[in-house]
C-alpha cells in the first residue's frame, strides 16, 4: 500500500520539557480517508500542524508525498504546501472578501497565467461542487451561514486540486443536521476525488467510524490503535473500548 | 524585529509582485488619513501660531511669528504629530486586522495555501507606511502654514506681506526635506512594531486587545525617541558636510 503521510518516531515538545508527541509513529494510506481521534490534548492538532509543516519535529521525521519535510527550504516549503487543502475548524474565510473570492484566491495565487474569467469559472465550479446556491457567491463570510461557510472552506480548499485534503475538526461545534451535511460533504468529496488522500482530525466518532476508511486514535502523544473502524470496535484495549463506548452514546 | 523588517521588505521585490496590495494599503494609510491630518495640523497651526505671538508681543518680535512656526512645524510638530497620528489610527488597525487573522486562522489558511504571509501581509503595510507618511507630512505643513496664516492675517491683523517674506527669508528647502525624511522613518517604525505585534498575537480576542495596544503604545513611544536621535544625527551630518 502506497503512503501519502509518513510520520516516523516524531517527538515535539515547545518548552523543551514536556513533550506533546512522544515518538509517534503513523503511516496514511494513499488515497484513503483516515480520521485521526483521541481525547483532548493529546497531541491531534499539533501532529496535523507537523503533516502541514506548520511545525517542525523536535526529533523524527515526517514525510509528506515522498518527501522529507525537515529537508525544504523556506520558499520550498511555501511552494509544496499546494500540495494541501485544508478546511479549518472556523473556516477561515478571509472576511474582506466574498465567497467567490475567497475561493478565487488560491488560483490567482499560483495559477497566475489563468485569465480572470478563466479563475472565476473555476470557482463557480468548485462552488457548485460543495453545493453552495450561486445566489450566494457574492456574499461576504459574515453574511452566510456556519454551514455555508465550510462549503466555502471546502470549495476554496478544493480549488487548486490538492493531493492532500485535511479536514481540522470540521464539525466542531455544529448542530446535529449540519454535523451530518458536513460529514456528508466530506464522504462525496472524497469519492468525488479519486485518488486524493483525506486526513480529516474529529472528536466525532459516529462520523469517523461511519465514512473513514482508516482511524487512528492518539493518547498521551502517541497512536495508540491504527486500523479499520471494525478494528475498533473489536478492539481489547481497555481504553479504546471505553472511548468507542462513550463516544458513539455521546454521538 | 528587524529580522523580521528584513525578511520581509526583503520579499517585497521577489515575485509574485505585490503592488495591488501596496496600493490598498495606501490607501487605507494615507488617503483615509488625510482629513484627520489637515483638521489635527489647522488647529496646530493657529494654536501654535497664536501661542508664539503672545510670546514674542513682549519683547517686540511679531513679525517672527511666520518663520518660527514655519520652522518648528516642517522640521520637528509635522513629522512627529503625523507620525503619533497615523501611528494610532493607522497602526492600531493594522495590529488589530493581522492579529483578528492570526486568531481565527487566517494567517495559518495563507500559509498552508502557499502563500508567504510575510510577503503579503507584512511588507506591503510597511512600504505603505513608508511612502505615505512623507505625503501626510507634507499635507500637515502646508495646512498648518495655513492655520497659522489665518490667525496672524485675520485675527491678529499683522502684515501678511511681511509674514510672506520672512517665511520666505527663513525656510529652506533642507528644513522640509528633514521632516519628510524623518516621517519616512517614523512610518517604518510604526509600520514595523505593528505589524509585528499583530502577525505574533497569540490567546484569542484577550491577545489581539494586547496586540493593538502594545503596537500603538510602543510605536507612538519610538517616534518621540526617535525624533531625537535622528534629529541629533541630522545635526552632526549638517556639520559635517558644512551646511549651515
Amino acid at each position: 500500500m502506497e503512503t501519502a503521510v509518513k510520520i516516523q518516531d516524531v517527538r515535539k515538545t515547545f518548552d523543551g520539557k514536556d513533550f506533546v508527541l512522544k515518538g509517534l509513529t503513523l503511516n496514511i494510506p494513499k488515497g484513503s480517508l483516515t480520521a485521526i481521534i483521541g481525547f483532548s490534548g493529546t497531541g491531534k492538532s499539533v501532529l496535523l500542524k507537523h503533516m502541514l509543516g506548520l511545525f517542525q519535529p523536535t526529533s523524527g521525521k515526517v514525510e509528506v508525498l515522498g518527501t522529507d519535510m525537515a529537508n525544504l527550504s523556506p520558499d520550498e516549503l511555501t511552494k509544496f504546501r499546494c500540495n494541501f487543502g485544508v478546511l479549518f475548524q472556523s473556516a477561515a474565510l478571509f472576511d474582506d472578501m466574498t465567497v467567490l473570492e475567497n475561493v478565487s484566491f488560491p488560483l490567482i495565487e499560483h495559477r497566475r497565467n489563468l485569465k480572470p474569467d478563466e479563475v472565476k469559472k473555476i470557482a463557480e465550479e468548485k462552488l457548485k461542487m460543495v453545493g453552495l446556491d450561486p445566489k450566494h457567491f457574492h456574499k461576504l463570510p459574515s453574511q452566510i451561514s456556519g454551514g455555508m461557510q465550510k462549503r466555502t472552506g471546502l470549495a476554496r480548499a478544493l480549488a487548486l486540486d490538492p493531493e492532500i485534503l485535511v479536514y481540522d475538526e470540521p464539525t466542531t461545534g455544529l448542530d446535529p443536521i449540519l454535523t451530518e451535511m458536513v460529514d456528508n460533504l466530506i464522504l462525496d468529496t472524497h469519492k468525488h476525488k479519486k485518488g486524493t488522500t483525506s486526513i480529516m482530525v474529529s472528536h466525532d466518532l459516529a462520523a469517523a467510524f461511519r465514512i473513514a476508511d482508516y482511524v487512528a486514535m492518539l493518547d498521551a502523544g502517541q497512536v495508540l490503535l491504527f486500523g479499520k473502524p471494525e478494528d475498533f470496535y473489536n478492539s481489547e484495549i481497555e481504553l479504546v473500548k471505553r472511548f468507542v463506548s462513550k463516544g458513539m452514546k455521546h454521538s | 524585529m528587524i529580522l523580521f523588517m528584513t525578511s520581509s521588505l526583503r520579499l517585497l521585490f521577489s515575485p509574485p509582485n505585490r503592488w495591488q496590495e501596496i496600493l490598498k494599503h495606501m490607501e487605507f494609510i494615507g488617503n483615509k488619513s488625510v482629513a484627520i491630518i489637515s483638521l489635527t495640523s489647522l488647529f496646530t497651526g493657529l494654536a501654535l501660531s497664536l501661542q508664539i505671538y503672545l510670546g514674542f508681543k513682549i519683547i517686540n518680535a511679531v513679525n517672527l511669528v511666520g518663520p518660527t512656526v514655519a520652522l518648528g512645524v516642517t522640521r520637528e510638530l509635522g513629522p512627529v504629530l503625523t507620525g503619533l497620528i497615523v501611528a494610532a489610527r493607522a497602526g492600531g488597525a493594522m495590529a488589530a486586522r493581522l492579529g483578528t487573522m492570526r486568531v481565527n486562522e487566517q494567517i495559518d489558511a495563507l500559509d498552508v495555501m502557499g502563500v508567504n504571509t510575510r510577503q503579503y501581509l507584512i511588507a506591503p503595510r510597511i512600504f505603505a507606511a513608508i511612502i505615505c507618511m512623507p505625503l501626510l507630512t507634507a499635507v500637515f505643513d502646508f495646512v498648518a502654514m495655513v492655520g497659522s496664516y489665518i490667525l496672524v492675517v485675520f485675527i491678529v491683523d499683522l502684515d501678511k506681506a511681511i509674514f510672506l517674506e520672512k517665511i520666505r527669508q527663513t525656510v529652506e528647502v533642507k528644513h522640509i526635506m528633514e521632516g519628510l525624511f524623518k516621517s519616512a522613518i517614523f512610518g517604518l517604525i510604526f509600520g514595523l512594531v505593528c505589524t509585528y505585534r499583530g502577525f505574533y498575537t497569540t490567546g484569542g480576542a484577550k491577545g489581539v486587545g494586547e496586540a493593538t495596544n502594545q503596537g500603538v503604545v510602543t510605536s507612538m513611544v519610538m517616534v518621540i525617541v526617535i525624533d531625537y536621535i535622528v534629529t541629533n544625527l541630522i545635526r552632526i551630518f549638517y556639520l559635517t558636510m558644512g551646511i549651515q
